[in-house]
Parts: C-alpha cells; sequence; structure tokens
C-alpha cells in the first residue's frame, strides 16, 4: 500500500515538473508546478513528516502559488519573443546544463559521507515525541536565533515593499471609516415638511 | 544557557530592538521630518556599540550551540562595520536631505543590515551565515533602489536584487552539498569531518559553490558584472554604503568560511582564491581606464582593491589573514574619504559625476583637492601614504605563503591601475579651463575628507595601533 | 472477512466504503439544507419560497438536480477547455475531502490524524484555486475580475482564520480534533466549551468563514449587480453544478469547524445528558441557520469595505488574542481556562 502510494505520488511529482518546463502555457505551468507541490506534500507523509507536508501545501501552494497565478495570468507575455531568445541562448544554457550534470555525476559518485558526519547527522532526529512537537523543540530551542532573525529578514522585506511601492498622493478624497460610523444623523440631515404644489 | 547566550550578542539585539523602536516611533509620529534626527542617532548608536565591543569582548565566546562565535576577529570586522556604516549615515543625512530622498526607513534599514553583518562575520553555522547574508543583502536590495522615481536607481536596485538572489541560490546549492557530506551545518563538525581524511570531492563542490556565492558579495571577478551598474544607478550615499561596510562584513564572512570550516584544506581553496584574485586585480585596473563617471570608476576601483585583500587570503597564514585585515580598515577609510568628495561634486544644486567636471578644481579649492590627491594616491598605492602598507602587507603575505607568482601579479595590476587615479589628480591640477563645479558641501563632509587625508598621511607612523588589533584577530581566527 | 480486509485489496475496499458513508448522507441532507436554506429566505421576505415539488417544497432541490444535469454543457469558444471542466471539479473535491478528519464522534472519522486541523486548513486553501481556475479558463471579462476578488478575498480571511485557529491549538495544546472536543469536556456542559473563553475568536471564525465561503454579505466574486455572476458567469448544467454543490459543502463544513472548535462538537450541552453524534448535527444545523439568516439580513459590503476589515480590524485583532492566550495560557489565568493541555494531546 505504502510502495503503491509512493509511486503514485513519485510519478506524480516528476510529471509536474516535466510540464512546469514543458507546457506552452504559463499558466498550465503553475498548475503543473501546483501538482507537484502537493505529490511532494504526499510524500512527506510518507516519510511520517506530517507536519512538514500541511506547512507545504498551505504556504506553498496556498499562499505562494496563488500569487504567482496572479501575477502570471495578468502578465502579457510575448511568446514569439521569448522563443527567439531561447534559440539563441540555448546553446550556452545546454552547455551549462550538461557541465552541472557532469559535477552532479561526479559529486554523487563518489558519495562517501564518512563515519563521523552519520554521527553528526542522527544528533538532530529525536524519537520520542511525534514531529510536530520535535520541530517546536528545535525551533524555539536550539535554533532559536535563526528563528529570530528569520522574524528580521521578513520585517525588512515588509519595510522594503512598503518603501519601493507606498505613495502619500495629496489632494484625493478618502475614506475614514471610524468618522462615517460616528457620524450623528441629527446634524447630517435635515428633515423639512414639503407642501403639495410648492415646493422648497 | 540562554543567558549567557544572550549577553553575547548583545550588541547585535540593541541594534535591531533600536530599528523596530525608532521605526515604530517614526510611523507613528512625524514620518520623514524625524529622519535626519534619526540618521545621527543611529550613526551615534553604532559609534557607541563599535566603542564598547572594541573596549570589552575578551576572548573567544560560543552562543547557541556554536551558532554564534564571538572572537577577535568578529569584533575587529564588527568594529570596522559600524564605524563604516556610522561614518557613512552622518555623510549622507545633508544630502539627501537636500534632495528630498531622506525617508525615515534608510537609516533603519542601513541599521537592520548591519546587524545582518554583525550576523555574518561571527556565523559559526552555514544556516546563521545564510541568515545574516540575507538580512543584509535585503536591505541593500531596498536602499539601491531607494530612489524609486528614477529609472537608473530602481534598475541597480533590481539588478542587484535578480544577481544577488542568484548568487544567494549558489551559496545555498554549496551549503546543501556541504551539509550533505559532512552530516552538519555548524563549522566546528565540518571541520572534523575534513580532518577524518581528505576533503571528498562532494564536500570540495560544495566549497567551491559557497566560494562563488560569496565570491558575488564581495563583487570578486567573475562575479562582477553587477557592480558598475548598481553603484552607478544607485544614489550616491548607498552607493558610499556599499562600498565601505558590506565589503568588511563579505570579507569577514570569506575568511570565517574558509579558515573556521575548511581550515585544514587550504591546499583546496588556496588556488581558487589565487584566481579571483588576480582576475579582480586585473579586470579592476584595466577596466576603470575607460570609464568617465567617477561612480562608475569607483566600482571598477573596489572591484580591484576586493582582488588585494583576496590575495592576503589566499596565503592561507595567519599572517596572511591579517593582512587582508589591515588591508580592509585601510580601505574603508580611503573610500569614506574618497565619497565623501564624491558627495561634495555638484552643480547649481545637481549632482554631477563626470570626472572631466573636475579640471582645475584645485584653483578653485584647493584644501579639497589636496585632500582627494593624497586619498588617490592612497588608493594608488603610492608610497609614502598609508595604501601602499596595505598593499605591501597583501603582497607580503602572498610571497611568504608561496604564491610569489601571484605577488607580482599584484605589482603589476597595481601599476597599471595608477594610471586612472592620477588621471583624476591631472585633471583637478592640470586640466582645461572650463565650467568648473561649486565650492559647496556640508561642513560634515568636509570634515570626513580632511580626517580621511590625514589618516593616509598620519596613519604611517603606527597606524594607530590597527596592526596589532589585526595581528590578535587573525591569531583568534587561525588556529 | 477480518484477513481480507488487511490486503491491499480489502484496506482499498474498506476504504471507499467508508468514504461513500460519509459522503452519501452529506450530499442528501445538502440537498435539504439548499432546501432549509432558501425557505428561511423567504421567510425572511414573507415570501412562500419553494413549495410545488414534494410535500411543502422538500423534493424541490432533486428537481432543481434534474434540471441541472439534463441540460446542454455551453463551453465558451475561446475557453481554455481542460481547465474550464477542471475548475468546478476542483472547487467540489476541495470541499468534499476536507471531509476526511471531521469526527462526528469518538469514533466515527475516516481518518484520525495529527495534524487535522492544520489539514483542513490546508484543503480550505487550495479551494481558492477553483474560483481562479474558472474565472480564468472562462475567458472573459467578468469572470475574470470575479476570479481576482475571490482570490484576493479568501487568502486575506484565511491569514484571520489561521490564526484564531491557533489561538485554539495554545489552549488545547494538540492539532487533532478528537484532542480538541475532548479538552472542552467538563462537569459544567456548554459553559466548559471554547465558545466562552474564546468568545471574540468565535464570532471573527465566524465572520471569516463567511468571507472564506463567499457567502452574503461577503459574496462580491460574483456580486450580481456588478459582474453578473463572477466567476460562475459562462457556466452552466452540471458543471454549474458542481460549483454550487462544492460552495455549499465548504459552508457546511465551516459549520462543523465551528461546531468542533467553539461548540464542544459531539458533547452534550447539558451535564448528565449523554454525548452522541446528534449533538453534532444539532450544533452544524444551528450555525447553518445563522449563515441562512445572515444571508437574508445582511447588504452587500463594497470591496475595499472588505479587505479594510480583513487586513485592518480582524488581522491585528487576532493576531493580538493569539498573544493573549499565549500568557494567559503560559501563566494559567482564568482557573486554567487557556490551558487545557492535560485533557488535551501532551
Amino acid at each position: 500500500m505504502t510502495v503503491f502510494a509512493f509511486y503514485l505520488f513519485a510519478i506524480s511529482a516528476i510529471t509536474g515538473g516535466l510540464f512546469t518546463v514543458l507546457s506552452r502555457q504559463p499558466v498550465h505551468s503553475v498548475l503543473w508546478l501546483i501538482l507537484a507541490f502537493l505529490s511532494s506534500a504526499g510524500l512527506f507523509i510518507l516519510l511520517g513528516a506530517e507536519f512538514i507536508a500541511m506547512l507545504l501545501v498551505i504556504v506553498y501552494v496556498g499562499a505562494v502559488m496563488v500569487l504567482f497565478l496572479f501575477v502570471v495570468m495578468m502578465l502579457d507575455v510575448d511568446f514569439a519573443a521569448m522563443k527567439a531568445d531561447m534559440a539563441r541562448y540555448m546553446p550556452l544554457g545546454l552547455l551549462f546544463g550538461l557541465i552541472i550534470l557532469m559535477q552532479f555525476v561526479m559529486a554523487f559518485g563518489a558519495w562517501d559521507a564518512n563515519a563521523a558526519a552519520e554521527g553528526l547527522r542522527a544528533q538532530v532526529t529525536p524519537t520520542d515525541m511525534h514531529n510536530t512537537q520535535a520541530l517546536g523543540m528545535i525551533l524555539y530551542d536550539e535554533y532559536w536565533l535563526l528563528f529570530q532573525l528569520s522574524g528580521l529578514i521578513l520585517l525588512v522585506a515588509m519595510i522594503g515593499a512598503i518603501v519601493l511601492t507606498m505613495r502619500h498622493r495629496t489632494g484625493i478624497k478618502r475614506q475614514d471609516a471610524i468618522t462615517q460610523m460616528m457620524r450623528d444623523p441629527a446634524k447630517a440631515m435635515e428633515l423639512k415638511d414639503v407642501k403639495p404644489g410648492q415646493g422648497l | 544557557m540562554i543567558q549567557s547566550d544572550l549577553s553575547i550578542i548583545l550588541p547585535e539585539i540593541i541594534l535591531a530592538v533600536y530599528a523596530m523602536a525608532a521605526l515604530m516611533a517614526a510611523v507613528y509620529t512625524s514620518k520623514d521630518a524625524m529622519a535626519p534626527l534619526l540618521t545621527w542617532v543611529t550613526g551615534g548608536l553604532m559609534v557607541a556599540l563599535a566603542g564598547w565591543i572594541a573596549t570589552n569582548g575578551e576572548g573567544t565566546n560560543i552562543a547557541f550551540n556554536g551558532m554564534f562565535i564571538d572572537d577577535g576577529f568578529a569584533r575587529f570586522a564588527k568594529v570596522a562595520i559600524l564605524l563604516a556604516a556610522a561614518s557613512v549615515l552622518v555623510m549622507s543625512q545633508d544630502y539627501m536631505t537636500r534632495r528630498g530622498m531622506l525617508a525615515f526607513e534608510f537609516p533603519l534599514l542601513v541599521a537592520l543590515s548591519v546587524v545582518g553583518m554583525m550576523m555574518m562575520v561571527s556565523a559559526g553555522d552555514l544556516m546563521s551565515l545564510y541568515m545574516g547574508l540575507e538580512l543584509q543583502s535585503l536591505a541593500l536590495y531596498v536602499i539601491a533602489a531607494m530612489r524609486r522615481d528614477s529609472v537608473k536607481s530602481t534598475e541597480a536596485g533590481l539588478k542587484y536584487f535578480v544577481l544577488g538572489a542568484l548568487s544567494s541560490g549558489l551559496l545555498l546549492y554549496g551549503a546543501s552539498l556541504v551539509y550533505g557530506y559532512s552530516g552538519t551545518t555548524l563549522f566546528s563538525g565540518i571541520i572534523l569531518t575534513a580532518q577524518h581524511g581528505e576533503v571528498s570531492l562532494g564536500l570540495l563542490f560544495g566549497l567551491v559553490f559557497l566560494i562563488s556565492g560569496m565570491a558575488f558579495k564581495v563583487s570578486a571577478v567573475p562575479f562582477h558584472m553587477w557592480t558598475p551598474d548598481v553603484y552607478e544607478g544607485a544614489p550616491t550615499p548607498v552607493t558610499a554604503f556599499f562600498a565601505t561596510a558590506p565589503k568588511v562584513a563579505a570579507m569577514g564572512l570569506f575568511a570565517r568560511v574558509l579558515y573556521d570550516a575548511f581550515g585544514l584544506a587550504v591546499a583546496d581553496w588556496s588556488q581558487v582564491i589565487a584566481l579571483l584574485s588576480v582576475a579582480s586585480m586585473f579586470l579592476g585596473a584595466v577596466a576603470a581606464i575607460g570609464q568617465r563617471d567617477i561612480k562608475r570608476m569607483m566600482a571598477y576601483s573596489s572591484i580591484a582593491h576586493m582582488g588585494f585583500a583576496l590575495m592576503g587570503l589566499a596565503a592561507g597564514t595567519v599572517f596572511g589573514v591579517q593582512a587582508m585585515l589591515i588591508y580592509m580598515a585601510i580601505y574603508v577609510t580611503m573610500n569614506v574619504g574618497a565619497f565623501a568628495f564624491i558627495l561634495m561634486m555638484e552643480k547649481d544644486g545637481v549632482p554631477v559625476t563626470d570626472i572631466r567636471s573636475l579640471n582645475q578644481y584645485a584653483k578653485r579649492a584647493p584644501g579639497r583637492a589636496l585632500a582627494m590627491l593624497i586619498l588617490l594616491f592612497s588608493l594608488a598605492g603610492v608610497p609614502p601614504m598609508l595604501g601602499f602598507f596595505g598593499k605591501f602587507y597583501v603582497l607580503r603575505a602572498a610571497y611568504e605563503g608561496g604564491l610569489a607568482w601571484l605577488a607580482v601579479a599584484g605589482v603589476i595590476a597595481s601599476v597599471i591601475g595608477a594610471f586612472y587615479y592620477l588621471r583624476i589628480v591631472y585633471y583637478m591640477y592640470f586640466g582645461d579651463e572650463g565650467e568648473g563645479l561649486d565650492k559647496s558641501g556640508s561642513p560634515v563632509l568636509w570634515g570626513f575628507l580632511m580626517a580621511s587625508a590625514a589618516v593616509m598621511l598620519l596613519g604611517i607612523i603606527n597606524m594607530f595601533g590597527v596592526e596589532g588589533a589585526a595581528a590578535a584577530a587573525a591569531a583568534a581566527l587561525v588556529n | 472477512m477480518a484477513e481480507f480486509l488487511t490486503t491491499p485489496l480489502g484496506i482499498g475496499i474498506y476504504i471507499v466504503a467508508q468514504i461513500l458513508l460519509l459522503v452519501v448522507p452529506l450530499l442528501v441532507a445538502l440537498a435539504f439544507l439548499m432546501y432549509a436554506d432558501r425557505k428561511i429566505w423567504a421567510a425572511v421576505q414573507m415570501r412562500r419560497g419553494p413549495n410545488v415539488v414534494g410535500f411543502f417544497g422538500l423534493m424541490q432541490s432533486f428537481a432543481d438536480f434534474l434540471k441541472y444535469i439534463v441540460k446542454e454543457v455551453v463551453i465558451p469558444a475561446g475557453a481554455d477547455r481542460a481547465v474550464f471542466l477542471m475548475a468546478p471539479l476542483v472547487s467540489l473535491v476541495m470541499a468534499l475531502v476536507a471531509w476526511a478528519v471531521i469526527p462526528f464522534n469518538e469514533t466515527m472519522v475516516i481518518s484520525n490524524i495529527n495534524v487535522a486541523i492544520l489539514y483542513v486548513f490546508a484543503v480550505s486553501s487550495l479551494e481558492v484555486y477553483g474560483v481562479i481556475m474558472g474565472g480564468w479558463a472562462s475567458n472573459s471579462k467578468y469572470p475574470f475580475l470575479g476570479a481576482l476578488r475571490s482570490a484576493a478575498q479568501m487568502i486575506s480571511y484565511e491569514v484571520s482564520i489561521g490564526l484564531i485557529i491557533i489561538g485554539v491549538i495554545l489552549t488545547t495544546g494538540s492539532m487533532n480534533f478528537g484532542d480538541i472536543v475532548n479538552a472542552q469536556k467538563g462537569d459544567y456542559g456548554m459553559l466548559n466549551w471554547y465558545w466562552l473563553p474564546h468568545f471574540p475568536m468565535m464570532i471573527l471564525f465566524f465572520i471569516s468563514a463567511l468571507a472564506e465561503t463567499n457567502r452574503p454579505p461577503f459574496d462580491l466574486p460574483e456580486a450580481e449587480s456588478e459582474l453578473v455572476a463572477g466567476y460562475q458567469v459562462e457556466y452552466s448544467s452540471t458543471p454549474f453544478l458542481l460549483y454550487m454543490i462544492g460552495e455549499l459543502v465548504a459552508v457546511v463544513l465551516m459549520c462543523a469547524l465551528v461546531a468542533l472548535l467553539f461548540l464542544g462538537g459531539w458533547l452534550s450541552p447539558i451535564p448528565g445528558l449523554p454525548d452522541g453524534m446528534l449533538w453534532m448535527f444539532a450544533k452544524m444545523g444551528f450555525v447553518f441557520f445563522f449563515f441562512s439568516m445572515i444571508k437574508a439580513i445582511t447588504p452587500r459590503y463594497r470591496y475595499d469595505q472588505l479587505m479594510r476589515l480583513g487586513w485592518k480590524v480582524f488581522l491585528p485583532f487576532s493576531l493580538g488574542w493569539v498573544v493573549f492566550v499565549a500568557f494567559a495560557a503560559k501563566f494559567d489565568w482564568f482557573w486554567g481556562a487557556y490551558a487545557r493541555w492535560s485533557v488535551g494531546g501532551g
């Protein structure tokens, strides 16, 4: 059963990744990428890392990819120009791809993580609690510093977005919900009794 | 445990908390009206922290299970970073206020990026290294594009961002390979695995990717392409910042990774660094000759200088690290002075960056021209100035480290590079008559220019004790 | 038989049977909920509502169903066929799969997993794809605008839903629905449930649920006065039906969530009465009644008001509440009302 689930997820992850690259329509690419993400979440579950799996879905599929889809849908992509560029840079790209592939083969062909490395790797995996709790222990205890630093990084990103995009326009009408709600009907309106045939 | 950890990273915490508090204060009160004040306060706080770090730190303290290292090396680099950042902030206030560019976020982004730099030089773990690096870079991307209505500035920001993201990717890929082969992200653990035998091929790949990522941050050739465009496009005070503090931090990070994590495999990376060094020196020297824009020229100048600093690292000795630190300290001082001069270059209130506008400058402002002359001689490495001693140290380190060919190449590159520095001197003293620059500029800029020039002259007596401090710092890193 | 159930085929059949046992009654119940919805709406407006098909119009939903499936499926010429047809399916399937972890009592649950509440949250964050895909694939202006609105709206309110859920998780110390419900058990019946300590959050959750499921007064994606029918403009026949069902299943799911998180799930409100599935259904019906009433009595929000409410009111408030709950749980304020870790997980 597990094996079946593994192959299901693995194949759909690879298919998703493949069509992300091959698909001609960018929106389809994004949808295939979503499939790849969902399948990898499935693979995480098979590994027993259910918390990471859920986070992958919530953060990447639920938030990041939606924004991606937004951007891709709004963009007016010129496919002809893209293809022309593609033909121009293809040989160079292939060359780099080949070099990196060769590096992979060399690096992983000589896989010899030594005994000391194995010992070091095992240290961080606790066995007596489920993995949400274990992640919490590691994140908020051992890696407290990194956790706080990532908070700072996000703060900088937020400041950056505001600095680069917010404009204080003058001379436009703004709505202030509080003042709107605080309006007193007695002051804002005047009731007049209009006699028929006379007008005001 | 947590209390002692916190007391070790207290300077970083103070700066980060200050930045957040000041942000809140400015947002909820007067916004940009507060910016000049915030700039000075931030600068003051950085100087105070630098003084504190310089006088209080002792020995090697390790916090957060080895993720954060506070040793002599880190303290030396932090003092240099803080002082450089503070000077640039103070210098930029007048310039930016007059052009309406000074948003209150600017000093705070600089402060946050300095926090990142301090993390970088203290990193004891691949993850804290990356976090520090990202914190620093993200803030830098933003301030590069600070003038969002200028096409050049936004282009600079975008270019820096895209290429920076690529280099972060390279670095992360390297880090993951290193983790995969050594089983740990801690530098102290990586060095252990390297000890157990030869450095394996996978680890070496990881190291090379790490070096490429970091070489981008110090803008060493062949990862330098972004530098001229970003230097030219960013507002001048931001360029001044780019040329100083982040360079020290990136070199500190370089040394940290190479010695703390791969200190037992000097032979493996020494050649790579030497290659980066020689390429940077020559490209920086040759490409600067064609430049007319002084900010672009300074970009190539900084590429060449990074080549010299890398030469110290390539030596792979304690003396090499010491030479690199001395070189960086001198480089930062020179650049602060040179950018103070560039910030003063303006005509009718509009900044000018063409070097030919300096024609006959010496007649109108002899004092400033003389100070700039001293700085340019120092940048070129002409003997009695301090810049020469910096070059002398790294060349000696390379020679003693068995890289005589690199030392010879360094001498040749420095002779080529002297040409474009001296060309500015020629324009200032013997150039054609023509429309000249105004003789304006705030007293702060004038003060920095003069002080920096004075340091270049007076420093040759005893280097203000930097030599000894650098020796202690180098000894703390390499052991 | 017992042996057969351990073979792969047996497990497969067992799971399919469980799923059918859940989905079929759910869909049937849905038909009557739809009827109830319309009846309540009509009653508020002093109309009669559906009253022709079957006794009191009870069969109205089934008649609608038949009408939808026998009509012709119209696909616009410029539409992206595959995505166009997939979108309603995504909408329905995402709404249905979330039910896998919803328990109706101590044991009645298809999959009792540790991170159940995160799973529901993850799946409900995927529902937005049905809307975006449909709006985009229609290749038409109004659907596209509707899809963009809907995506922004759903993402905005998901943030506060997530934070509200975190408050509940903090109090319970577990992300399992069983643990969450058991932590609400106590000697005082309904006074032990989370609606009391988390009262403001229950209101916020309910309102966010309205926005998340595109129900009035937040039905801007299909605001008929502006966008005709939003992302559903080009849909007809069965695909449209799938959208309708998917939407309603999501609404009922939200009812179940409110019942489980704040109203004690299958626990009995009065001490002494036995707990059981019926209580769960009663609570879901109770919440659904509010959904219908709100639809009937509130005017539609304007889009900027909706965004302001989400980001400037709900987000800070729910974030502040998480901080409050964290302190209250850590320091045992209010006689331990916020720290029920001994009952929940560990």
